[in-house]
């Protein structure tokens, strides 16, 4: 596997990283070097193994459907660097970039 | 038959009716101050830990085997990586690989045609917060009330062959959702959101067209009439020699068109991973069945039994059942008053006409079971005339009153007394020489005008078998 310097520019991207031209081959060189690390499992013969979606031993932990009380609202916004009318106050979106859930 | 063929798929949300958010104990209700039900969870602090509620992950199984769906023995939780401020995590908790549900359909009529439409998958997943935008422009503000309740989405597959057919689709859809109880299905409140994929291809093509993701739409009527501008927009871009370009475009209702919002390739690319903070959720064969054992009879099932074992036609038994509270109010008067036909034909009358008239639900009118059975009592024993029942009826509505004692109180009881009958006759004959010689010339519609004149003279209480007989006789 071999990571290109595009690859590292459109992650960063996506992750909201300013990073500079001698930044990115270094990431780059670095990326490659780990997964060519995690590579060497590409040689066990794992075809008679069962896909691993998880690593804890650990299934169905639920809670029982109860509400409790929240947080006060003075501590919700204590480390908000600005609030107004009870809300966060963010930088301006655009409606046009409104992420789809 | 059109030049082109429309696929559409749609993607559902719903919320589901849960005391409790998806992974935190912050209450789901409507209505609170902004931020006065989050915390360190569904905010998003670090060293938190997410718990998934047992109840969402019940009601999604609900959902998905009343829409025909295979469970997974085996699903988990992923992070989908986005940053919009609505989101405090900068990632959403969702399904991507293995999700709860998978391979269901459900059956839609429309002109008297009946089409399975498939749905790919059921998944579970937390709700966004809200923005509200400064109207400067300047800045936006974030409320996560809504951070962390539980939603599922609903995706078709691309079998949807026409607008018309999306909306009887998500009719479908709303109705089975409200029969299992797992949501209150409003859409005008959001608590079921709907965006759509849409294509157009050559008739007669299998191979499907670009298509355009449409959202922001509303209202069951704004998906219809989105989809309808949609075809249009893609057929005159087609024969004009354009493309279809694979994009996402919001829906204004007010303008009536679609427009362009972002075009779709980087925005989706979301870098899904496994949420190691949540573990698998396994459903065993018991669990499957005690869930399936507890689901209603549902509305497909009880259209069949209307119109198989009750003799309703195709029609009003689908509008009938379309709402789980108006069947039950329809079988519960049957049980008093065990004439199908009759009760129907005022349930699809009166009933709906006051209800949509006065925009509310059958549960919120007031109206008893038992209060419109002991009237249509009355007008079977001859006690009131059919005129006379509508009368008492929007009286019950307006007071509350017992049919019964509206009839006693404002003497209404029907006159079936012959000589009172006989002499309203001579009246109105007396009165209408006119017609009395056109219905003697032939015209026999001329008839139905001097019933309606006695029963003007009665005050509308007068027998109407006995006032045509009557006049019948005296005009021979
Ligand atoms: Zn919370």
């Amino acid at each position: 596997m071999k990571i290109t310097v595009e690859e590292v520019a459109h992650v960063a991207q996506l992750a909201r990283l300013e990073i500079t031209e001698e930044e990115m081959r270094l990431y780059t060189d670095q990326l490659n070097a780990i997964l060519e690390y995690a590579a060497r499992l590409d040689s066990l013969d794992t075809s008679g193994i069962q896909p691993t979606a998880h690593v804890l031993p650990l299934k169905n932990v639920f809670r029982e459907d109860i509400k409790k009380t929240c947080l006060p609202l003075d501590e919700v916004l204590a480390n908000a660097p600005r609030a107004e009318g009870g809300m966060f106050r963010v930088p301006p979106v655009l409606e046009t970039e409104e992420a789809s859930q | 038959m059109s030049k082109y063929e429309t696929v559409i798929g749609l993607e559902v949300h719903v919320e589901l009716a849960t005391e409790s958010k998806i992974f935190c104990s912050c209450p789901t209700a409507f209505g609170a101050g902004p931020n006065t039900h989050v915390c360190p969870v569904c905010l998003g602090f670090p060293g938190t830990l997410p718990v998934l509620n047992k109840r969402a992950v019940e009601y999604a199984l609900r959902a998905a085997l009343a829409l025909n769906c295979h469970i997974s023995s085996f699903a988990k939780f992923d992070r989908k990586n986005y940053f919009y401020p609505d989101l405090p995590k900068a990632y959403q908790i969702s399904q991507y690989d293995l999700p709860l549900a998978t391979g269901g359909y459900l059956e839609i009529q429309t002109a008297g045609v009946t089409r399975r439409i498939g749905i790919t998958r059921v998944h579970l997943e937390e709700d966004a917060g809200k923005l509200v935008h400064a109207p400067s422009g300047e800045y936006s503000l974030a409320d996560y009330n809504r951070t962390g309740v539980p939603l599922i989405e609903i995706v078709s597959e691309p079998d949807i062959r026409s607008p018309e057919e999306a909306r009887a689709y998500l009719e479908k859809l709303k109705s089975i959702l409200q029969y299992t109880g797992v949501s209150d299905v409003k859409m005008e409140e959001g608590s079921l959101r709907c965006d759509a994929n849409i294509s157009i291809m050559p008739a007669g093509s299998t191979r499907f067209g670009a298509r355009a993701e449409i959202k922001n739409l509303n209202s069951f009527k704004a998906v219809q009439r989105g989809l309808e501008y949609e075809v249009k927009r893609q057929a005159q871009l087609l024969d004009a020699g354009g493309k279809v370009v694979q994009e996402t475009r919001r829906w204004d209702e007010d303008k009536g068109e679609t427009y362009t919002m972002r075009s779709k390739e980087e925005a989706h690319d979301y870098r899904y991973f496994p949420d190691p903070d949540l573990v698998p959720v396994m459903v065993d064969e018991t669990w499957v069945a005690a869930i399936r054992q507890s689901l209603p009879e549902l509305p497909d099932a009880r259209r069949h039994r209307y119109i198989y074992e009750l003799g309703l036609p195709p029609y009003d038994a689908g509008v009938i059942t379309a709402s789980r509270a108006m069947a039950d109010f329809f079988e519960a008067v049957l049980a008093e008053y065990p004439d199908a036909k009759t009760v129907s034909n005022w349930v699809m009358g009166e009933i709906t006409r006051y209800l949509n008239a006065s925009n509310m639900e059958i549960t919120q009118s007031g109206l008893s079971p038992a209060a419109l059975a002991e009237l249509l009592k009355l007008q079977a024993d001859g006690t009131i005339s059919g005129t006379i029942a509508k009368t008492v009826f929007e009286e019950m509505l307006a007071t509350g009153h017992r049919a019964a004692d509206i009839v006693k109180e404002k003497g209404l009881v029907q006159i079936s007394h012959e000589p009172v009958i006989a002499s309203l006759v001579d009246q109105a004959i007396a009165a209408n020489p006119a017609t009395v010689s056109d219905y003697r010339s032939g015209k026999e519609k001329a008839l139905g005008f001097l019933v309606g004149q006695v029963m003007k003279l009665s005050g509308g209480k007068a027998n109407p078998e006995l006032v045509n007989r009557l006049l019948r006789e005296k005009l021979q």
